[in-house]
């Protein structure tokens, strides 16, 4: 009978907490922005008690860009989405109408405050004598890329080497061969970046990772910088992360004002340093300016630049039967 | 029936074991030797490691991982939502399986092949049953929302989830239990002028006692450790929507894995006690159930 009586009183007290949260915001990110915003959160959460006296928190919620983006979708409340790639939050738009279709034109440089690119990471000293994109096809190699189907990661990695055949005067068909020969490289496709870095670095799979500039720095930091080796290639693709508020959920919950000022606080000075201190490449141009020792200057194009648009990168490359597909498949 | 079984009792004893249903030595101990190290291989060695690997930077790095707020609050979750699933699984499974196993009824397989669902439904797809009629694109997700109902992606959901894969556990331990028990002395409280509520207490219960808590140590140590269900209607907030076990993969992803080891060293440790639980109710239930056994022959010898 108490146990009757008990179970009604938890939910309530369970619904309770959750309606009079205090001032809060959700951030849904994608898997390998977790060190970022542990730094970020706590800057701004200082900043904006600094500036009107109130005390907030932030939630972060990580995982795969598109499964996140999903969730959103799905209806998990978050009231900024903060992702790697434009069209995992195109489809806020598009499956859900949570935001505009301009959502892009709100904020400065296309509402993105950081961008990474990819780059390769290999065992110490070198051994297979990786330097560029043309020594991941040689037959001997073996390469570790997430899948691009699943992470925006392993799409940029696959486009990179893409663009890389076109950017030398390659056409469609060579570009096509290459990455044809790459993947068959590839012992596993892990789901995400960090499953990709786990095999790598944790697994001993492979000779090279193809992951962001960012995530290679941080598996320095944390496994052992005398263990692997950096290596950027001659050219490579500029890999930008988006951020937007999510219109229908901060108007309801009445924290649109909040929102903005922490997507605007990733544009700051102080949020660009801290990006850079995670090796995310600023894209403010005073903070590029202020930077620019600390990132290797290579030849970066924009997936637009290449391939038209992500959404047509995404239908002739990673939609079901498509070129990825096709040469997967082989 | 009984006297059979006595006389069987008494002929084993005088053969002893006999060779002709008996292995030779060496097979014997060559079985028992695999079993061994097929157990210690698969179940003692990742236990161990567990433990080597949360210590391996220490006490103060293992109790400094178990008292982090992400971490507590991960605790409070899972047990919160335990301690909803579990009564309910509770009141759910006696009311089954009583009615199974006392009553005749139109449909009776079809609630029995329900029951078992869990069971045979992996459980991503469990998760996403909820999301689907609960998700802001789902069947009832518009109006939920609002109305500022939230299931998915919050506590409520998370409560579903483990309630879908730990339903099967007290029903599927009491229904055999019940049948074998039979329904005479429910009816003899009912003649003798008891209650329902009366039989239920002074019949009932006491007999199904044992396979009772069994069912519930089961159902409770599911509902701790549920990972794939959960996984989905979770959202993954830290320090709101993250169970033990979702926490687990979060440390081990940060490259945390001296925290993910002791976190997951405390999901062993409810396993272990879970284990140390179930081990004391089979021995007290077939110390209870010899008890009864004794009593009969007694009273046959009696007679």
């Amino acid at each position: 009978m108490l146990k009757k009586l008990i179970t009604p009183l938890l939910i309530v007290l369970l619904f309770s907490r959750l309606a009079f949260a205090e001032t809060s915001l959700l951030n849904v990110s994608y898997d390998v922005s977790r060190e970022y915003y542990k730094d970020l959160n706590p800057a701004f959460i200082k900043y904006w008690k600094a500036k009107t006296g109130e005390s907030i928190t932030i939630n972060q919620s990580h995982g795969g860009s598109s499964k996140q983006a999903r969730s959103v979708v799905d209806g998990l409340a978050a009231d900024v989405i903060t992702m790697n790639r434009s069209p995992d939050i195109d489809v806020l738009f598009d499956k859900a109408k949570l935001i505009p279709k301009d959502w892009q034109k709100r904020l400065p440089n296309a509402s993105v405050p950081t961008a990474s690119t990819s780059v390769f990471l290999v065992r110490k000293g070198n051994p297979k004598k990786i330097k560029d994109w043309d020594d991941l096809v040689k037959p001997d190699v073996q390469v570790v890329i997430p899948n691009p189907k699943t992470s925006g990661n392993g799409k940029y990695s696959y486009l990179a080497a893409w663009g890389y055949v076109l950017k030398n005067g390659g056409d469609d068909a060579k570009a096509k061969d290459f990455v044809t020969t790459l993947f068959k490289n590839v012992p596993v496709l892990d789901t995400g970046g960090r499953g990709a870095t786990t095999t790598f670095a944790q697994r001993d799979i492979g000779d090279a990772l193809i992951t962001f500039e960012n995530e290679v720095f941080l598996i320095q930091k944390e496994l052992g910088a005398d263990k692997f080796e950096v290596v950027y290639p001659s050219i490579s693709v500029l890999a930008e992360n988006p951020v937007a508020l999510v219109d229908k959920v901060v108007d309801k919950r009445k924290t649109r004002a909040l929102a903005q000022a922490y997507l605007e606080y990733h544009f700051s000075e102080a949020g660009q340093d801290i990006a850079a201190k995670h090796f995310l490449r600023p894209q403010v141009e005073s903070a590029v300016a202020k930077h620019y020792e600390n990132f290797k200057p290579i030849k970066l194009f924009k997936v637009e630049d290449v391939f038209g648009s992500w959404s047509k990168a995404e239908k002739t490359h990673f939609a079901d039967g498509a070129i990825f597909d096709q040469i997967y498949a082989k | 029936m009984s006297a059979t079984i006595t006389q069987y009792r008494k002929y084993h004893s005088k053969v002893g074991r006999s060779r002709a249903t008996s292995e030779s030595t060496l097979v014997r101990y060559s079985l028992i030797g695999i079993t061994l190290a097929f157990l210690g291989l698969f179940l003692l060695l990742p236990l161990l490691a567990v433990f080597t690997e949360a210590l391996r930077k220490g006490f103060e790095t293992y109790f400094s991982a178990l008292i982090e707020p992400d971490a507590l609050s991960a605790i409070q979750l899972t047990l919160t939502a335990t301690a909803i699933s579990l009564p309910l699984n509770l009141v759910f499974g006696v009311a089954a399986a009583w009615a199974i196993a006392k009553f005749e009824f139109k449909g009776k397989s079809f609630l029995i092949t329900l029951i078992d669902l869990p069971f045979a439904v992996s459980p991503v797809i469990a998760g996403l049953i909820y999301v689907l009629i609960f998700g802001a694109q789902g069947w009832v997700g518009g109006w939920m929302s609002d109305h500022d109902f939230k299931v998915i992606f919050a506590i409520p959901g998370i409560v579903l989830a483990t309630i879908f894969v730990t339903f099967p556990f007290v029903a599927r331990e009491l229904i055999p239990l019940m049948q074998a028990q039979g329904k005479e002395e429910e009816e003899a409280a009912m003649v003798l002028g008891a209650n329902g509520w009366q039989m239920f207490w002074h019949v009932t219960l006491p007999n199904i006692k044992w396979g009772l808590l069994y069912g519930v140590i089961l159902c409770n140590a599911r509902a701790m450790g549920e990972f794939g269900a959960v996984s989905v209607v979770s959202g993954h907030i830290r320090g709101l929507t993250n169970t033990l076990p979702l926490h687990v993969e979060i440390l081990y992803n940060e490259y945390n894995y001296a925290a993910a080891f002791a976190v997951a060293s405390i999901l062993a440790l409810l396993a272990l006690l879970t284990l140390a639980l179930k081990t004391y109710v089979e021995w007290q239930s077939a110390k209870n159930a010899a008890g009864i056994e004794k009593e009969i022959m007694e009273r046959e010898i009696k007679e």
